[in-house]
């Protein structure tokens, strides 16, 4: 874990609404696992008052990337950000996507900013030989971050307007269908807004496919000192478990997706 | 120069402690921060049985500032002292264990049992928590009912006895000389003021028991003005609580007349904020020529005309 200020090499657009800030920090790049997250200030200043949780969404070397979107002051902030600009980052943080275990094909899927921990997982996973399909939703083609690193790409829009048309617990079934890859070594991971979560682990249940969720949630604090991003437990001893520290990423089976806020914008 | 400071038998190296709730159990983030450094730890509050909290969504982010609505989540006091008090007192952390209870007879058993532990500079009576249904609030807000918890809690110990008051009554003051008619060694001012928000599209609350904790450096004005009115109305040692990022801020309180000062909420934001606050206390004493906190605490004069270059305005 580092407390440190970096320099801003990048903040740019890269779909509707999807940001992507990139900077330099070696310790990060090197010390980060698969769905931990950063917990960065917007900027000097006392308000906004607290740090943004963010996956790290890529690392090449030495560069970080996290990507966000601007729905309020603190990432309005983050989207002006110029190269050179400080950043003061926290982080890694959090208990990253759990890889152990006999699977050779690893289907990752995203609704929206969702992406936000695929290409570091998928590059991992990649790494041990793994195969890697992601299937990336959102409302519409224009929100959809085409990356043509992203391995093996599937789109899905509610409208239509790319890819499979509908969402990707839709887009999952028909590829499923398709496949002639054994259900029985796959591992699904997943991360959106939490209805998306809710209706893909229903799926998943049915179909008996292990599924692993990242979850964002607000955070204060991003390391339990604060105890403010619970999410409810099935049984085990404490009812609930904290996003920051005992998360963000959980096998499905472990939590209570509809104890999880609808997101407000 | 001495930053050192001894309320009863309890000795602080230097005035700065971490507030209840804001950092755990002072053993979540040794990367950031050497406990040792601070003046003192106070813990969670510790009840007598574990408390899962409240459901979520337990925070959002205000102006300046955030609500919150933990519900005082915490172990318990058994597996405090059998497992972050030991861990604690090797760290080299000053102690204060901060006890919540929804009964006088919850608080003196949670005290009785740290009683028979070594290692602990003193208590603070969380009677003020805004969150939670039982206890709580509804004794920070009765004046006899403060007064009779401290009484109580004052046979049973030697230690610092610190009571920790809630801002969102009509005249702080009075609970203060409550406590210190009752024995209390310190009131520690202030918890959290009662706030709300909501979303407006949804029209839902932001968090999820509705109205929750106000804090953060947007209500240290409000803060300041509680300790300065508990100033006037005891002589017992005020330890000043209340939106403290820097050390201008916690060298306000001080100068108000707190002798101790916790971080509370900037820890969320720097968890490492605590020591570089007592160096900037320790260096202002310096570039002032003071030698003890004494010269410090309670200095404010209020004899001058505000200066508006002075207020920031140049």
């Amino acid at each position: 874990m580092y407390l440190q200020t970096v320099s801003v090499e990048y903040s740019k657009e890269i779909a509707e609404n999807v940001w992507v800030i990139g900077f330099y920090a070696p310790n990060v790049a090197k010390a980060v696992l698969p769905g931990q997250f950063l917990n960065v200030k917007p900027d000097a200043s006392f308000d906004p008052l607290l740090r943004r949780a963010y996956s790290v969404h890529r690392v090449q070397g030495e560069l970080v990337e996290l990507i966000y979107n601007v729905h309020g002051r603190g990432s309005a902030i983050f989207a002006v950000k110029r190269p050179g600009d400080p950043l003061d980052i926290m982080g890694p943080l959090g208990v990253p996507f759990h890889l152990e275990g006999e699977f050779t094909r690893a289907i990752l899927i995203s609704g929206g900013l969702g992406i936000a921990p695929m290409p570091i997982l998928g590059d991992e996973l990649h790494s041990r030989g793994i195969d890697v399909v992601n299937i990336h939703g959102a409302r519409s083609a224009k929100m959809i971050v085409q990356d043509d690193r992203l391995r093996n790409p599937i789109y899905a829009t509610d409208d239509g307007s790319l890819g499979f048309h509908g969402n990707v617990v839709g887009a999952l079934a028909e590829y499923l269908d398709k496949s002639d890859h054994s259900e029985e070594s796959l591992r699904l991971f997943a991360c959106g807004p939490n209805r998306m979560l809710e209706s893909l682990a229903s799926f998943c249940d049915g179909r008996g496919l292990p599924l692993e969720v990242s979850l964002e949630c607000q955070m204060a604090c991003g390391i339990g000192i604060c105890q403010g991003c619970p999410v409810e437990m099935k049984g085990g001893e404490r009812k609930y478990t904290l996003v920051c520290t005992h998360g963000p990423n959980y096998d499905v089976q472990d939590i209570l997706l509809e104890s999880l806020p609808v997101e407000h914008g | 120069m001495s930053t050192e400071l001894t309320i009863r038998n309890a000795t602080f190296k230097n005035p700065v402690l971490t507030a209840s709730g804001t950092f755990g159990y002072g053993l979540e983030c040794p990367a950031f921060v050497d406990v040792s450094q601070l003046g003192g730890v106070v813990t969670k509050s510790i009840s007598r049985k574990p408390r899962d909290g409240n459901p979520p969504q337990r925070i959002a982010e205000t102006s300046a500032g955030m609500l919150n609505s933990i519900g005082l989540a915490n172990v318990g006091v058994d597996v405090f002292l059998a497992e972050k008090l030991p861990a604690l007192r090797k760290a080299g952390a000053t102690v204060v264990v901060n006890i919540a209870a929804s009964s006088i007879e919850e608080y003196a058993y949670v005290l009785e049992r740290c009683e028979e532990h070594e290692g602990i500079a003193g208590y603070e009576i969380n009677v003020s928590c805004p969150n939670v249904k039982d206890g709580g609030l509804s004794f920070g807000t009765s004046c006899p009912a403060v007064a009779e918890i401290t009484r109580d809690l004052r046979k049973r110990t030697e230690k610092l006895l610190a009571m920790k008051l809630t801002p969102n009554v009509t005249s702080i003051g009075e609970f203060a000389r409550a406590c210190e008619a009752e024995g209390a060694d310190a009131v520690s001012c202030v918890n959290t003021f009662v706030g709300m928000d909501i979303f407006v599209d949804s029209r839902r609350p932001k968090i999820a028991t509705i109205t929750g904790g106000f804090s953060g450096p947007a209500i240290l004005p409000m803060a300041l003005a509680k300790v300065w009115e508990v100033r006037k109305a005891v002589n017992i040692p005020i330890i000043g609580i209340g939106g403290i990022c820097t050390a201008e801020d916690a060298l306000k309180f001080l100068i108000v007349g707190a002798s101790l000062i916790q971080v509370g909420t900037a820890l969320f934001v720097d968890p490492g904020v605590g020591p570089t606050i007592a160096e900037g206390i320790a260096a202002y004493m310096d570039r002032h020529g003071m030698k003890s906190l004494n010269e410090l605490i309670g200095s404010l004069d209020t004899s001058l005309q505000p200066s508006l270059v002075a207020a920031g305005w140049e």
